[in-house]
């Protein structure tokens, strides 16, 4: 048996030679626990995702809208269900995972807790949201575990579509009524700096970072990633008309990046802890959803019991006729 | 609570995605029993194609390799350059060996 | 016959029963896309999405296809959008409340057992844009059928509460399956230019197909009630298409002309 320590020397030798970690290899018990952290939050966001554009399915305006919507929705759902899986690889159960999502001990991205009031805010969620879950996810492709990568290559290919089909509508409204523009403007007001706080806490204050970095876990700091959104994200805005709700918002020139004023991280903490505006609706529809399937769920698991039996009686009489 | 899913049993999905191709993990679902299992694999890994052939496996089905196997399992596959072609030498010229 | 042969005398009737088959699926689409965040589990949730997606693609197809025939200019989300209650021409079968899961399933059984009836007929419809629409929509009601079947069996035969809430979702729905294979002047005219199948073959081979699945399922079949219902293929809905449209209508209605 190899000590410790030692293991924990090779496992940092493999990480630092870009190798990928597989679900059976060692692995030191936080890096396991960390990736069962972040995976599950991942997973529970995808899901809890759902539910603010699943709020405008019904109201989508067009034929072809509602079809995108849905099935953008739909995949939220399947990419939660690939990082379920990616996560139960680790030795944990996905309905032990819900459990703690709908009791209460697990999070997920904050930017669910918001609510969506108009038509405009299912462009700007595909644009603005997808937008920063792609260059987060981008980066998570290249993660040092196996699974989690290989389910966020498969999700960054899903995706591609999100982000346009949110940048088209946000085009449409732009170049639509002035009705349709007062309407996009208080959607980019109001989405704007709760997407730039998905990036995550500053650098400073984010304690899990330099050991997910050193795991490759995470391969960008927080405050890269935010900057990088902002570049990409801030010309399109303009491109639209738009602007952006940041007074102290700036380009420069020596480094190329625009400059963000201060994001107000009071909000941040307290939606964490419960307290945004949608917060408690979005866990009661999860929960009441779970429990009105439970009789579902028990409903097939006694079918397949029954079918079992049956089998294996048929079984026993054939081996005794 | 948690013996109620007890019955939702984890199972691997492998898709083909031309006839000609291998089947290859795609990842798993959850389900009581195997029609049932490949109907989910085919909603959940199917939504865009190209797949034409699905199968799904009880994970606990999965015999597999542990990593302490991979010396005495893998690594003679290293030594045995006769398995490879260019071990062996053919006069210049002789084409189509 | 496809669309520039069409004789002009088949025009309203072949719109009128483009309308049905069209509005059928959108309506069953709307309420199937209501499960979506809200299935009872995840693999079911992406599932439900699915067979709503293959209903609003079949809509968006039919939908399009009437207002070509119509020769208005009406487009399908014209058609979808801008319509009232009255306009409307799907059975009342798929426009009530989706209810519970095993309700959604029994209706989705119920529902694509005639469906996949009917669209095998039609792929040997005269008009052949119908034809083409029927052949793609057969192919994906087989699974809607096999899907719902399977469901059937395990809600049926899975426990006690499940056999009783479908067997209580195939009681209350079986008065609104009669409307499925009604005959009018509309559908005679259309059955006699080959363009609609002859709805009395089919049914008896609905029941037959219902009748195994449901005994595999260990369901009754409900006595055939007093009442069935009908007047959805005329106009005359529940009050639920009513609620239903103001919902799906509210955007195109309250910023009338606008583009989305």
């Amino acid at each position: 048996m190899k000590d410790e320590a030692l293991l924990e020397v090779e496992f940092q030798a493999r990480i630092d030679a870009d190798e990928k970690i597989e679900p059976k290899d060692w692995m030191p018990e936080r890096y396991r626990r960390q990736l069962i952290r972040m995976m599950s939050q991942h997973a529970h966001s995808e899901i809890v995702g759902m539910l603010p554009e699943g709020n405008w399915i019904t109201r989508a305006p067009t034929l072809r809208r509602k079809m995108a919507l849905l099935a953008k929705v739909q995949d939220e759902a399947g990419h939660g269900l690939y990082l379920y899986s990616a996560t139960e690889t680790l030795g944990v159960d996905r309905y032990q995972l819900i459990r703690d999502l709908l009791e209460g001990r697990a999070k997920y991205s904050n930017i669910f807790n918001y609510p969506t009031l108009t038509w405009a805010d299912v462009g700007v969620i595909g644009w603005f949201v997808d937008g920063a879950a792609i260059v987060n996810q981008t980066m998570l492709a290249k993660t040092s575990y196996g699974p989690y990568s290989r389910a966020m290559i498969r999700i960054c290919k899903e995706e591609a579509f999100h982000k346009r089909q949110g940048y088209e509508i946000c085009v449409t409204l732009a170049r639509g009524t002035p009705e349709q523009r007062r309407m996009l403007q208080d959607a980019i007001n109001r989405w704007w700096w709760p997407t730039l706080m998905m990036f995550g806490p500053p650098d400073d204050q984010s304690p899990n970072s330099p050991e997910l970095l050193r795991w490759k876990v995470k391969r960008k700091t927080n405050d890269e990633l935010r900057q990088h959104f902002v570049n990409i994200t801030v010309p399109q805005v303009l491109a639209l008309g738009m602007t952006i709700p940041d007074p102290d918002l700036r380009y420069d020139e020596k480094t190329g990046n625009w400059l963000i004023g201060p994001i107000d991280w009071d909000e941040f903490w307290r939606v964490i802890r419960g307290h945004g505006p949608c917060n408690r609706e979005r866990l009661q529809a999860r929960r009441k959803a779970h429990e009105e399937g439970a009789w579902v769920r028990e409903a097939v698991q006694a079918y397949a019991r029954k079918r079992q039996q049956q089998a294996a009686s048929t079984a026993a009489e054939v081996s005794h006729g | 609570m948690a013996e109620m899913e007890n019955g939702m049993r984890l199972w691997e999905v492998f898709v083909q995605p031309r006839t000609g191709k291998p089947h290859e993990h795609v990842g798993s679902v959850r389900a009581t029993h195997a029609e049932m299992a490949l109907q989910h694999a085919r909603d959940v890994y199917a939504r865009r194609g190209p797949v034409v052939s699905i199968w799904v496996v009880p994970t606990e089905a999965i015999y597999a390799t542990k990593p302490g196997d991979e010396g005495p399992f893998f690594d003679p596959a290293d030594n045995k350059p006769y398995r490879h072609p260019l071990f062996y030498k053919v006069p210049h010229g002789v084409k189509n060996i | 016959m496809n669309l520039e042969t069409l004789d002009d005398a088949l025009r309203p009737a072949l719109f009128e029963y483009l309308l049905r088959l069209g509005d059928d699926a959108l309506i069953l689409g709307h309420r199937l896309s209501e499960w979506c965040g809200h299935g009872p589990y995840l693999e079911e949730d992406i599932a439900l999405a699915n067979l709503a997606l293959d209903c609003l693609g079949h809509a968006e197809a039919l939908l399009t296809l009437a207002g070509e025939v119509e020769g208005q200019g009406r487009t399908a989300d014209d058609l979808a959008f801008l319509r009232d209650a009255y306009d409307f021409r799907n059975v009342q079968l798929v426009e009530l409340p989706r209810g519970d899961f095993a309700f959604t399933i029994v209706r989705q059984f119920l529902y694509a057992t005639y469906a996949c009836l009917l669209y095998k007929a039609l792929q040997q419809s005269a008009f052949e844009p119908l034809a083409g629409i029927a052949a793609k929509a057969h192919k994906e009601m087989q699974y809607h059928l096999r899907h719902s079947s399977e469901w059937m069996r395990c809600l049926g035969d899975g426990t006690e509460e499940s056999h009783r809430r479908a067997q209580s979702a195939l009681d209350e729905l079986w008065m609104y399956t009669g409307e499925l294979f009604e005959v009018d002047d509309t559908l005679r005219t259309l059955t006699e230019a080959r363009i609609a199948p002859d709805m009395a073959t089919l049914q008896p081979k609905w029941r037959e197909q219902v009748e195994t699945v449901l005994r595999e399922a260990t369901l009754t079949v409900p006595e055939d009630p007093p009442y069935m219902a009908t007047g959805g293929r005329h106009g005359h809905h529940t009050e639920h298409l009513g609620h239903l449209l103001a919902e799906m209508q509210f955007l195109q209605r309250a910023y009338p002309g606008a583009q989305w």
